[in-house]
Protein backbone atom coordinates (compact mmCIF):
# COMPACT_ATOMS: atom_id res chain seq x y z
CA UNK A 1 0.00 0.00 0.00
CA UNK A 2 2.87 1.96 0.58
CA UNK A 3 4.26 1.59 -2.16
CA UNK A 4 2.01 2.45 -4.57
CA UNK A 5 1.13 5.75 -2.30
CA UNK A 6 5.14 6.74 -2.62
CA UNK A 7 4.47 5.96 -6.26
CA UNK A 8 1.50 8.64 -6.97
CA UNK A 9 2.98 10.84 -4.54
CA UNK A 10 6.17 11.24 -6.76
CA UNK A 11 4.50 11.65 -9.90
CA UNK A 12 1.66 14.00 -8.87
CA UNK A 13 3.87 15.89 -5.89
CA UNK A 14 6.05 18.23 -7.63
CA UNK A 15 2.71 19.18 -10.61
CA UNK A 16 0.44 19.73 -7.53
CA UNK A 17 3.21 21.86 -5.65
CA UNK A 18 3.41 24.08 -8.32
CA UNK A 19 -0.49 24.51 -9.35
CA UNK A 20 -0.64 24.92 -5.34
CA UNK A 21 1.96 28.32 -5.73
CA UNK A 22 0.79 29.42 -9.05
CA UNK A 23 -2.58 29.49 -7.03
CA UNK A 24 -1.69 31.47 -4.08
CA UNK A 25 0.77 33.60 -6.18
CA UNK A 26 -2.04 35.39 -8.44
CA UNK A 27 -4.56 34.66 -5.98
CA UNK A 28 -5.25 38.23 -5.67
CA UNK A 29 -3.82 39.56 -9.09
CA UNK A 30 -5.62 42.35 -10.64
CA UNK A 31 -3.21 42.34 -13.68
CA UNK A 32 -5.31 41.70 -16.89
CA UNK A 33 -2.96 39.79 -18.19
CA UNK A 34 -2.35 37.74 -15.38
CA UNK A 35 -5.57 36.70 -14.08
CA UNK A 36 -6.38 34.47 -11.15
CA UNK A 37 -5.42 31.00 -11.32
CA UNK A 38 -8.80 29.92 -10.39
CA UNK A 39 -10.41 32.11 -13.19
CA UNK A 40 -8.33 30.46 -15.57
CA UNK A 41 -9.19 26.58 -14.38
CA UNK A 42 -12.91 27.90 -14.54
CA UNK A 43 -12.37 28.93 -18.08
CA UNK A 44 -10.75 25.49 -18.31
CA UNK A 45 -13.51 23.15 -17.12
CA UNK A 46 -16.34 25.45 -18.68
CA UNK A 47 -15.11 26.08 -21.86
CA UNK A 48 -12.43 23.83 -22.99
CA UNK A 49 -13.86 20.54 -21.32
CA UNK A 50 -17.51 21.85 -22.24
CA UNK A 51 -18.35 23.02 -25.83
CA UNK A 52 -14.50 23.54 -27.11
CA UNK A 53 -14.04 20.27 -26.83
CA UNK A 54 -16.03 18.78 -29.66
CA UNK A 55 -15.81 22.42 -31.48
CA UNK A 56 -11.67 22.93 -31.42
CA UNK A 57 -10.20 20.13 -29.65
CA UNK A 58 -11.31 17.21 -31.87
CA UNK A 59 -10.83 18.12 -35.32
CA UNK A 60 -7.20 19.09 -34.46
CA UNK A 61 -6.98 16.00 -32.60
CA UNK A 62 -8.45 14.27 -35.62
CA UNK A 63 -5.83 16.48 -38.21
CA UNK A 64 -2.99 15.69 -35.64
CA UNK A 65 -3.81 11.48 -36.09
CA UNK A 66 -4.28 11.54 -39.82
CA UNK A 67 -0.85 13.76 -40.24
CA UNK A 68 1.17 11.60 -38.01
CA UNK A 69 -0.58 8.26 -39.43
CA UNK A 70 0.40 9.36 -42.96
CA UNK A 71 4.09 10.10 -42.27
CA UNK A 72 4.66 7.16 -40.38
CA UNK A 73 3.43 5.15 -43.19
CA UNK A 74 5.42 7.12 -45.28
CA UNK A 75 8.56 7.36 -43.38
CA UNK A 76 8.99 3.78 -42.27
CA UNK A 77 8.29 2.53 -45.66
CA UNK A 78 10.28 5.21 -47.58
CA UNK A 79 13.45 4.68 -44.27
CA UNK A 80 13.19 0.65 -45.02
CA UNK A 81 13.61 1.11 -48.62
CA UNK A 82 16.82 3.60 -48.40
CA UNK A 83 18.23 1.95 -45.47
CA UNK A 84 18.09 -1.20 -47.35
CA UNK A 85 19.42 -0.16 -50.65
CA UNK A 86 23.38 1.64 -50.58
CA UNK A 87 22.07 3.51 -54.11
CA UNK A 88 18.97 4.40 -53.14
CA UNK A 89 20.31 5.78 -50.01
CA UNK A 90 23.23 7.76 -52.32
CA UNK A 91 20.62 9.32 -55.02
CA UNK A 92 18.16 10.44 -52.51
CA UNK A 93 19.99 11.50 -49.57
CA UNK A 94 21.03 14.71 -50.72
CA UNK A 95 17.61 15.64 -51.43
CA UNK A 96 16.27 14.61 -48.75
CA UNK A 97 19.00 16.78 -46.79
CA UNK A 98 17.14 19.87 -48.10
CA UNK A 99 14.16 18.87 -47.49
CA UNK A 100 14.74 18.02 -44.02
CA UNK A 101 16.32 21.23 -43.47
CA UNK A 102 13.40 23.62 -43.99
CA UNK A 103 11.67 24.36 -40.91
CA UNK A 104 8.34 23.23 -41.23
CA UNK A 105 6.03 26.10 -39.91
CA UNK A 106 7.88 28.43 -43.30
CA UNK A 107 6.74 25.95 -45.44
CA UNK A 108 3.00 26.90 -44.29
CA UNK A 109 2.41 29.59 -46.46
CA UNK A 110 3.55 27.64 -49.47
CA UNK A 111 1.45 24.68 -48.72
CA UNK A 112 -1.62 27.36 -48.57
CA UNK A 113 -0.92 28.29 -51.82
CA UNK A 114 -0.96 25.03 -53.13
CA UNK A 115 -3.10 23.14 -51.12
CA UNK A 116 -5.81 26.07 -50.02
CA UNK A 117 -6.88 26.26 -45.97
CA UNK A 118 -8.77 23.22 -45.64
CA UNK A 119 -7.83 19.82 -43.04
CA UNK A 120 -5.81 18.92 -46.33
CA UNK A 121 -3.32 21.58 -45.92
CA UNK A 122 -3.23 20.93 -42.23
CA UNK A 123 -2.64 17.03 -42.48
CA UNK A 124 -0.20 17.69 -45.21
CA UNK A 125 1.73 20.25 -42.90
CA UNK A 126 1.82 17.78 -39.99
CA UNK A 127 3.26 14.89 -42.34
CA UNK A 128 5.39 16.55 -44.02
CA UNK A 129 7.25 18.55 -40.36
CA UNK A 130 6.65 15.30 -38.21
CA UNK A 131 8.13 12.64 -41.24
CA UNK A 132 11.78 13.38 -40.96
CA UNK A 133 12.62 12.37 -37.63
CA UNK A 134 10.55 9.05 -38.14
CA UNK A 135 12.34 8.49 -41.41
CA UNK A 136 16.23 9.07 -40.17
CA UNK A 137 15.67 7.02 -37.36
CA UNK A 138 14.41 3.75 -39.53
CA UNK A 139 17.19 4.51 -41.91
CA UNK A 140 19.55 4.16 -39.26
CA UNK A 141 17.63 1.45 -37.57
CA UNK A 142 17.57 -0.79 -40.44
CA UNK A 143 21.57 -0.17 -41.40
CA UNK A 144 22.27 -1.47 -38.07
CA UNK A 145 21.09 -4.85 -37.93
CA UNK A 146 23.50 -7.18 -36.62
CA UNK A 147 25.06 -8.66 -38.71
CA UNK A 148 25.59 -12.51 -37.38
CA UNK A 149 21.92 -11.87 -36.79
CA UNK A 150 22.07 -11.26 -40.94
CA UNK A 151 24.37 -14.12 -41.88
CA UNK A 152 22.19 -16.56 -39.92
CA UNK A 153 18.78 -15.51 -41.32
CA UNK A 154 21.08 -16.00 -44.77
CA UNK A 155 21.82 -19.31 -43.86
CA UNK A 156 18.43 -20.61 -42.98
CA UNK A 157 17.21 -19.12 -46.10
CA UNK A 158 15.17 -16.26 -44.72
CA UNK A 159 15.17 -13.67 -48.05
CA UNK A 160 13.01 -11.01 -49.25
CA UNK A 161 9.53 -10.39 -48.03
CA UNK A 162 10.30 -12.85 -44.56
CA UNK A 163 13.12 -11.45 -44.33
CA UNK A 164 11.53 -7.63 -43.68
CA UNK A 165 9.13 -9.31 -41.88
CA UNK A 166 11.15 -11.13 -39.15
CA UNK A 167 14.12 -9.33 -39.12
CA UNK A 168 14.57 -6.44 -40.46
CA UNK A 169 11.55 -4.72 -39.28
CA UNK A 170 11.64 -6.00 -35.41
CA UNK A 171 15.76 -5.35 -35.61
CA UNK A 172 15.11 -1.94 -36.60
CA UNK A 173 11.91 -1.44 -34.50
CA UNK A 174 13.53 -0.08 -31.70
CA UNK A 175 15.16 2.63 -33.25
CA UNK A 176 11.81 3.58 -35.55
CA UNK A 177 10.13 3.71 -31.97
CA UNK A 178 11.87 6.37 -30.85
CA UNK A 179 11.62 8.33 -34.16
CA UNK A 180 8.24 8.03 -34.18
CA UNK A 181 8.40 9.35 -30.35
CA UNK A 182 9.91 12.78 -31.79
CA UNK A 183 8.04 12.84 -34.19
CA UNK A 184 5.03 12.91 -32.41
CA UNK A 185 6.32 16.10 -30.76
CA UNK A 186 6.95 17.89 -33.86
CA UNK A 187 3.26 16.61 -35.38
CA UNK A 188 1.79 18.15 -31.88
CA UNK A 189 4.08 21.83 -32.67
CA UNK A 190 2.85 21.90 -36.29
CA UNK A 191 -0.77 20.80 -35.30
CA UNK A 192 -0.83 24.60 -33.21
CA UNK A 193 0.75 26.33 -36.37
CA UNK A 194 -0.99 24.90 -38.94
CA UNK A 195 -4.09 26.47 -37.59
CA UNK A 196 -2.34 29.45 -36.83
CA UNK A 197 -2.66 31.33 -40.21
CA UNK A 198 -5.41 30.51 -42.08
CA UNK A 199 -8.52 28.23 -39.94
CA UNK A 200 -11.92 28.40 -38.73
CA UNK A 201 -11.41 25.70 -36.03
CA UNK A 202 -8.98 23.76 -34.18
CA UNK A 203 -6.72 24.42 -30.61
CA UNK A 204 -4.22 26.64 -32.29
CA UNK A 205 -7.34 29.23 -33.85
CA UNK A 206 -8.89 29.22 -30.96
CA UNK A 207 -5.95 29.92 -28.52
CA UNK A 208 -5.33 32.53 -31.07
CA UNK A 209 -8.91 33.69 -31.32
CA UNK A 210 -8.69 33.84 -27.55
CA UNK A 211 -5.86 36.12 -27.40
CA UNK A 212 -7.40 38.77 -30.23
CA UNK A 213 -10.62 38.97 -28.49
CA UNK A 214 -9.18 39.87 -25.19
CA UNK A 215 -10.32 36.71 -23.28
CA UNK A 216 -7.38 36.52 -21.39
CA UNK A 217 -8.45 33.53 -19.24
CA UNK A 218 -9.27 31.31 -22.04
CA UNK A 219 -6.20 31.98 -23.42
CA UNK A 220 -4.07 30.82 -20.83
CA UNK A 221 -6.64 27.72 -20.22
CA UNK A 222 -6.17 26.88 -23.90
CA UNK A 223 -2.61 26.74 -22.87
CA UNK A 224 -3.39 24.32 -20.12
CA UNK A 225 -5.38 22.44 -22.18
CA UNK A 226 -2.78 21.85 -24.73
CA UNK A 227 -0.41 20.82 -22.35
CA UNK A 228 -2.71 18.20 -21.30
CA UNK A 229 -2.88 16.98 -24.61
CA UNK A 230 0.76 16.25 -25.52
CA UNK A 231 0.75 14.95 -21.84
CA UNK A 232 -1.98 12.31 -22.67
CA UNK A 233 -0.83 11.61 -26.20
CA UNK A 234 3.30 10.72 -24.59
CA UNK A 235 1.55 8.60 -22.10
CA UNK A 236 -0.53 6.61 -24.51
CA UNK A 237 2.92 6.24 -26.84
CA UNK A 238 4.49 5.03 -23.52
CA UNK A 239 2.05 2.47 -23.51
CA UNK A 240 2.11 0.98 -26.94
CA UNK A 241 5.84 1.27 -26.84
CA UNK A 242 6.61 -0.70 -23.74
CA UNK A 243 3.96 -3.54 -25.18
CA UNK A 244 5.85 -3.78 -28.71
CA UNK A 245 9.02 -3.19 -27.07
CA UNK A 246 8.67 -5.12 -24.14
CA UNK A 247 11.13 -8.05 -25.75
CA UNK A 248 14.13 -4.93 -26.17
CA UNK A 249 13.28 -3.76 -22.58
CA UNK A 250 13.70 -7.23 -21.35
CA UNK A 251 17.17 -7.60 -23.11
CA UNK A 252 18.68 -4.10 -22.06
CA UNK A 253 17.59 -5.09 -18.50
CA UNK A 254 19.51 -7.92 -18.61
CA UNK A 255 22.63 -6.90 -20.31
CA UNK A 256 22.94 -3.99 -17.87
CA UNK A 257 22.59 -6.87 -14.91
CA UNK A 258 25.80 -8.57 -16.02
CA UNK B 1 28.85 -34.99 -49.44
CA UNK B 2 30.52 -31.84 -49.34
CA UNK B 3 33.49 -31.41 -51.62
CA UNK B 4 35.87 -28.34 -51.45
CA UNK B 5 38.15 -27.99 -54.17
CA UNK B 6 40.82 -25.20 -54.85
CA UNK B 7 39.92 -22.42 -52.36
CA UNK B 8 41.23 -19.81 -52.70
CA UNK B 9 40.56 -15.94 -51.04
CA UNK B 10 42.67 -13.15 -51.56
CA UNK B 11 41.37 -9.66 -49.91
CA UNK B 12 42.01 -6.47 -51.79
CA UNK B 13 41.79 -2.98 -50.14
CA UNK B 14 43.59 -0.10 -51.13
CA UNK B 15 46.79 -0.69 -49.22
CA UNK B 16 47.36 -4.26 -49.37
CA UNK B 17 46.26 -7.13 -50.99
CA UNK B 18 46.10 -10.31 -48.45
CA UNK B 19 46.50 -13.51 -49.35
CA UNK B 20 43.97 -15.44 -46.69
CA UNK B 21 43.97 -18.48 -48.28
CA UNK B 22 45.99 -19.97 -50.77
CA UNK B 23 44.22 -23.53 -51.52
CA UNK B 24 41.93 -25.81 -49.52
CA UNK B 25 40.87 -29.18 -50.92
CA UNK B 26 38.76 -31.65 -49.35
CA UNK B 27 36.30 -33.58 -48.90
CA UNK B 28 33.45 -34.91 -46.34
CA UNK B 29 31.76 -38.12 -46.16
CA UNK B 30 28.48 -38.30 -45.48
CA UNK B 31 27.98 -39.10 -41.54
CA UNK B 32 31.44 -38.07 -40.54
CA UNK B 33 32.33 -35.69 -38.10
CA UNK B 34 35.19 -33.59 -38.94
CA UNK B 35 37.28 -31.18 -37.07
CA UNK B 36 39.15 -28.30 -38.77
CA UNK B 37 41.47 -27.10 -36.57
CA UNK B 38 44.47 -24.37 -37.40
CA UNK B 39 46.36 -21.59 -35.50
CA UNK B 40 45.01 -18.15 -35.02
CA UNK B 41 44.25 -15.70 -38.18
CA UNK B 42 44.99 -19.02 -40.24
CA UNK B 43 41.25 -18.14 -42.22
CA UNK B 44 39.21 -20.71 -40.53
CA UNK B 45 36.19 -18.21 -40.15
CA UNK B 46 36.83 -17.17 -43.75
CA UNK B 47 37.01 -21.01 -45.24
CA UNK B 48 33.18 -21.69 -43.18
CA UNK B 49 31.84 -18.46 -44.52
CA UNK B 50 32.89 -19.37 -47.77
CA UNK B 51 31.50 -23.28 -47.55
CA UNK B 52 28.44 -21.75 -46.30
CA UNK B 53 27.97 -19.49 -49.09
CA UNK B 54 27.68 -16.11 -46.76
CA UNK B 55 31.45 -15.20 -48.96
CA UNK B 56 32.44 -15.77 -52.27
CA UNK B 57 36.04 -17.15 -52.75
CA UNK B 58 38.28 -15.62 -55.39
CA UNK B 59 38.90 -18.93 -57.09
CA UNK B 60 37.50 -22.19 -56.37
CA UNK B 61 34.67 -24.13 -55.96
CA UNK B 62 32.68 -25.78 -53.07
CA UNK B 63 30.15 -28.72 -53.89
CA UNK B 64 27.34 -29.97 -51.53
CA UNK B 65 26.21 -33.54 -52.69
CA UNK B 66 27.47 -32.51 -56.25
CA UNK B 67 26.20 -29.45 -56.95
CA UNK B 68 27.94 -26.35 -56.82
CA UNK B 69 27.52 -23.86 -53.55
CA UNK B 70 26.31 -19.85 -54.92
CA UNK B 71 25.14 -18.32 -51.72
CA UNK B 72 23.94 -20.09 -48.65
CA UNK B 73 22.03 -23.61 -50.01
CA UNK B 74 19.37 -25.28 -48.39
CA UNK B 75 20.09 -28.48 -46.21
CA UNK B 76 22.99 -26.59 -44.66
CA UNK B 77 23.18 -25.06 -41.55
CA UNK B 78 25.81 -23.17 -39.73
CA UNK B 79 26.22 -22.46 -36.12
CA UNK B 80 28.11 -19.41 -35.18
CA UNK B 81 30.60 -18.72 -32.12
CA UNK B 82 28.62 -15.58 -31.56
CA UNK B 83 25.37 -17.06 -29.35
CA UNK B 84 23.90 -13.81 -28.27
CA UNK B 85 23.71 -12.50 -31.61
CA UNK B 86 22.75 -15.49 -33.60
CA UNK B 87 19.45 -15.53 -31.92
CA UNK B 88 16.64 -13.52 -32.44
CA UNK B 89 16.06 -11.34 -29.28
CA UNK B 90 12.23 -10.34 -29.63
CA UNK B 91 11.00 -14.25 -30.27
CA UNK B 92 11.07 -16.71 -27.50
CA UNK B 93 13.11 -20.07 -27.97
CA UNK B 94 10.35 -22.42 -29.53
CA UNK B 95 9.75 -19.23 -31.94
CA UNK B 96 13.32 -19.10 -32.67
CA UNK B 97 14.09 -23.36 -33.19
CA UNK B 98 10.74 -22.97 -35.15
CA UNK B 99 11.43 -19.71 -37.78
CA UNK B 100 13.66 -21.94 -39.81
CA UNK B 101 11.15 -24.39 -40.21
CA UNK B 102 8.60 -22.27 -40.94
CA UNK B 103 10.70 -20.94 -43.96
CA UNK B 104 11.33 -24.65 -44.83
CA UNK B 105 6.98 -24.71 -45.22
CA UNK B 106 6.48 -27.35 -42.52
CA UNK B 107 3.28 -28.54 -41.40
CA UNK B 108 2.23 -27.14 -38.02
CA UNK B 109 2.43 -30.75 -36.72
CA UNK B 110 5.83 -31.64 -38.49
CA UNK B 111 7.46 -28.34 -36.88
CA UNK B 112 5.95 -29.09 -32.91
CA UNK B 113 7.71 -32.44 -33.49
CA UNK B 114 10.61 -30.94 -34.65
CA UNK B 115 10.59 -28.15 -32.22
CA UNK B 116 9.96 -30.57 -29.01
CA UNK B 117 12.18 -33.30 -30.30
CA UNK B 118 15.60 -30.76 -30.56
CA UNK B 119 14.72 -28.65 -27.68
CA UNK B 120 14.42 -32.43 -25.30
CA UNK B 121 17.80 -33.63 -27.12
CA UNK B 122 19.60 -30.28 -26.02
CA UNK B 123 18.46 -30.54 -22.98
CA UNK B 124 15.93 -27.36 -22.60
CA UNK B 125 12.64 -28.12 -23.14
CA UNK B 126 11.34 -26.31 -20.17
CA UNK B 127 12.92 -23.01 -21.25
CA UNK B 128 10.78 -23.18 -24.55
CA UNK B 129 8.77 -19.68 -23.20
CA UNK B 130 12.07 -18.09 -22.22
CA UNK B 131 13.64 -15.59 -24.65
CA UNK B 132 17.20 -16.01 -25.22
CA UNK B 133 18.48 -12.93 -23.33
CA UNK B 134 16.95 -14.74 -20.50
CA UNK B 135 19.20 -17.85 -20.36
CA UNK B 136 23.23 -18.20 -19.50
CA UNK B 137 25.60 -18.36 -22.53
CA UNK B 138 26.11 -22.20 -22.71
CA UNK B 139 22.00 -22.07 -23.29
CA UNK B 140 21.78 -19.98 -25.58
CA UNK B 141 24.62 -21.71 -27.70
CA UNK B 142 21.98 -24.91 -27.29
CA UNK B 143 19.07 -22.83 -28.54
CA UNK B 144 21.16 -22.14 -31.64
CA UNK B 145 22.26 -25.70 -32.03
CA UNK B 146 19.00 -27.29 -31.35
CA UNK B 147 17.98 -24.83 -34.06
CA UNK B 148 20.17 -26.42 -36.13
CA UNK B 149 19.59 -29.62 -35.41
CA UNK B 150 15.69 -28.80 -36.28
CA UNK B 151 16.14 -27.70 -39.68
CA UNK B 152 17.48 -31.54 -40.66
CA UNK B 153 20.41 -29.92 -42.54
CA UNK B 154 22.11 -32.65 -44.26
CA UNK B 155 25.51 -30.37 -43.55
CA UNK B 156 26.27 -29.32 -40.11
CA UNK B 157 29.12 -26.35 -40.12
CA UNK B 158 30.35 -25.25 -36.44
CA UNK B 159 32.36 -22.10 -36.55
CA UNK B 160 34.41 -22.20 -33.22
CA UNK B 161 31.00 -22.34 -31.30
CA UNK B 162 32.42 -22.94 -27.79
CA UNK B 163 35.22 -20.70 -27.87
CA UNK B 164 32.97 -17.86 -25.92
CA UNK B 165 31.95 -20.65 -23.59
CA UNK B 166 33.52 -21.23 -20.31
CA UNK B 167 35.82 -24.15 -19.76
CA UNK B 168 33.11 -26.91 -17.56
CA UNK B 169 30.09 -25.76 -20.38
CA UNK B 170 32.11 -26.44 -22.90
CA UNK B 171 32.74 -30.28 -21.96
CA UNK B 172 28.73 -30.51 -21.47
CA UNK B 173 28.47 -28.98 -24.72
CA UNK B 174 30.92 -31.24 -26.67
CA UNK B 175 29.54 -34.17 -25.68
CA UNK B 176 26.06 -32.63 -26.62
CA UNK B 177 28.03 -32.67 -30.09
CA UNK B 178 28.71 -36.14 -30.13
CA UNK B 179 25.55 -37.73 -28.88
CA UNK B 180 23.62 -35.49 -31.35
CA UNK B 181 25.44 -36.95 -34.16
CA UNK B 182 25.35 -40.30 -32.79
CA UNK B 183 21.58 -39.87 -32.82
CA UNK B 184 20.80 -37.90 -36.23
CA UNK B 185 24.11 -38.88 -38.00
CA UNK B 186 24.77 -35.49 -39.94
CA UNK B 187 27.60 -34.97 -41.59
CA UNK B 188 29.28 -32.32 -39.18
CA UNK B 189 32.39 -29.92 -39.55
CA UNK B 190 33.73 -28.47 -36.44
CA UNK B 191 36.51 -25.65 -36.77
CA UNK B 192 37.94 -24.99 -33.38
CA UNK B 193 41.12 -23.75 -32.38
CA UNK B 194 40.88 -25.88 -29.37
CA UNK B 195 43.40 -29.17 -29.97
CA UNK B 196 42.19 -30.85 -27.35
CA UNK B 197 38.88 -30.52 -28.34
CA UNK B 198 39.37 -31.53 -32.01
CA UNK B 199 40.89 -34.54 -31.70
CA UNK B 200 38.11 -35.19 -28.34
CA UNK B 201 35.62 -34.40 -31.01
CA UNK B 202 36.16 -35.94 -34.59
CA UNK B 203 36.73 -38.60 -36.72
CA UNK B 204 39.22 -37.02 -38.38
CA UNK B 205 41.13 -33.46 -37.71
CA UNK B 206 42.24 -31.92 -40.40
CA UNK B 207 44.92 -29.25 -39.96
CA UNK B 208 45.33 -25.64 -41.14
CA UNK B 209 48.57 -23.87 -41.52
CA UNK B 210 49.51 -20.09 -41.45
CA UNK B 211 48.28 -17.71 -43.73
CA UNK B 212 48.36 -17.94 -46.38
CA UNK B 213 46.79 -21.12 -45.69
CA UNK B 214 46.68 -24.95 -47.15
CA UNK B 215 45.64 -27.68 -45.49
CA UNK B 216 49.28 -28.97 -43.87
CA UNK B 217 47.60 -32.55 -42.70
CA UNK B 218 44.44 -34.86 -42.55
CA UNK B 219 44.51 -37.13 -39.60
CA UNK B 220 42.24 -40.02 -38.77
CA UNK B 221 41.55 -40.20 -35.61
CA UNK B 222 41.32 -43.90 -34.17
CA UNK B 223 40.11 -43.42 -30.56
CA UNK B 224 36.91 -45.53 -30.04
CA UNK B 225 33.34 -44.42 -30.94
CA UNK B 226 31.97 -44.00 -27.25
CA UNK B 227 34.62 -41.37 -25.86
CA UNK B 228 33.96 -39.48 -22.45
CA UNK B 229 35.98 -36.18 -21.03
CA UNK B 230 37.48 -38.46 -17.89
CA UNK B 231 39.28 -41.77 -19.74
CA UNK B 232 39.53 -41.09 -22.87
CA UNK B 233 41.38 -37.41 -22.15
CA UNK B 234 43.79 -39.57 -20.26
CA UNK B 235 44.06 -42.56 -22.68
CA UNK B 236 47.61 -42.64 -24.24
CA UNK B 237 46.87 -42.51 -27.59
CA UNK B 238 44.84 -39.11 -26.90
CA UNK B 239 48.65 -38.27 -25.98
CA UNK B 240 49.99 -39.03 -28.73
CA UNK B 241 47.25 -37.78 -31.54
CA UNK B 242 47.10 -34.39 -29.71
CA UNK B 243 51.08 -33.91 -29.58
CA UNK B 244 51.00 -34.99 -33.51
CA UNK B 245 48.47 -32.07 -34.19
CA UNK B 246 50.14 -29.50 -32.31
CA UNK B 247 53.33 -29.99 -33.77
CA UNK B 248 52.09 -29.57 -36.87
CA UNK B 249 50.45 -26.54 -35.90
CA UNK B 250 53.60 -24.96 -34.15
CA UNK B 251 55.65 -25.39 -36.60
CA UNK B 252 56.96 -21.95 -37.24
CA UNK B 253 57.57 -21.69 -41.21
CA UNK B 254 54.05 -21.69 -43.22
CA UNK B 255 53.29 -24.14 -45.31
CA UNK B 256 54.06 -23.58 -49.06
CA UNK B 257 53.08 -27.09 -50.45
CA UNK B 258 49.40 -28.06 -49.88
CA UNK B 259 48.66 -31.74 -48.90
CA UNK B 260 45.93 -33.30 -50.74
CA UNK B 261 42.45 -34.83 -48.44
CA UNK B 262 43.13 -38.19 -47.42
CA UNK B 263 47.38 -38.30 -47.02
CA UNK B 264 48.80 -37.64 -43.89
CA UNK B 265 52.35 -37.51 -45.40
CA UNK B 266 54.96 -35.45 -44.05
CA UNK B 267 55.93 -32.00 -45.42
CA UNK B 268 59.45 -31.78 -46.81
CA UNK B 269 60.36 -29.04 -44.60
CA UNK B 270 59.77 -31.30 -41.38
CA UNK B 271 62.88 -30.50 -39.18
CA UNK B 272 62.43 -33.10 -36.48
CA UNK B 273 63.01 -36.70 -37.21
CA UNK B 274 59.51 -37.60 -35.34
CA UNK B 275 57.17 -40.75 -35.22
CA UNK B 276 55.40 -42.08 -38.74
CA UNK B 277 52.29 -40.07 -39.28
CA UNK B 278 48.89 -42.03 -39.94
CA UNK B 279 46.96 -44.37 -38.02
Amino acid sequence: MTGILRRVGMTIGLPVLLLAAWWFASANSTDFFFPPLSQILESLVDEWFGPRLAADVLPSVLRLAAGYALAAVVAVSLGVLIGTSRTVRGVLEPVLEFFRAIPPPVLVPIFILLLGIGDGMKVVVIAFGCMWPILLNTVEGVRAVDSVLSDTARTYGITGVARLRKLVLPAASPQIFAGLRQGLSVAIILMVISELFAASNGLGFAVVQAQRSFAIAETWAGMLMLGLLGFLLALLFRVVENRQLRWYHGLRRAQRSS
Amino acid sequence: MLDVRGIKKVYESKDRTVEAVRDLTFTLQAGELACLVGPSGCGKTTLLKIMSGLLDPTAGEVLLEGKRVDGPPPGMAVVFQEYGRSLFPWMTVRENVELPLKQKKLATTRRKELVDESLAAVGLAEAHAAYPWQLSGGMQQRVAIARAVAYEPHVLLMDEPFAAVDAQTRADLEDLIRDLWHRFQVTTLFVTHDIDEAVYLGQRVLILSNSPTVIRDDLAIDLPDERDQLTTRSSPRFAELRARVYEQIHRAKPAAEPVGAGATAVPPSADHGTAEFGA
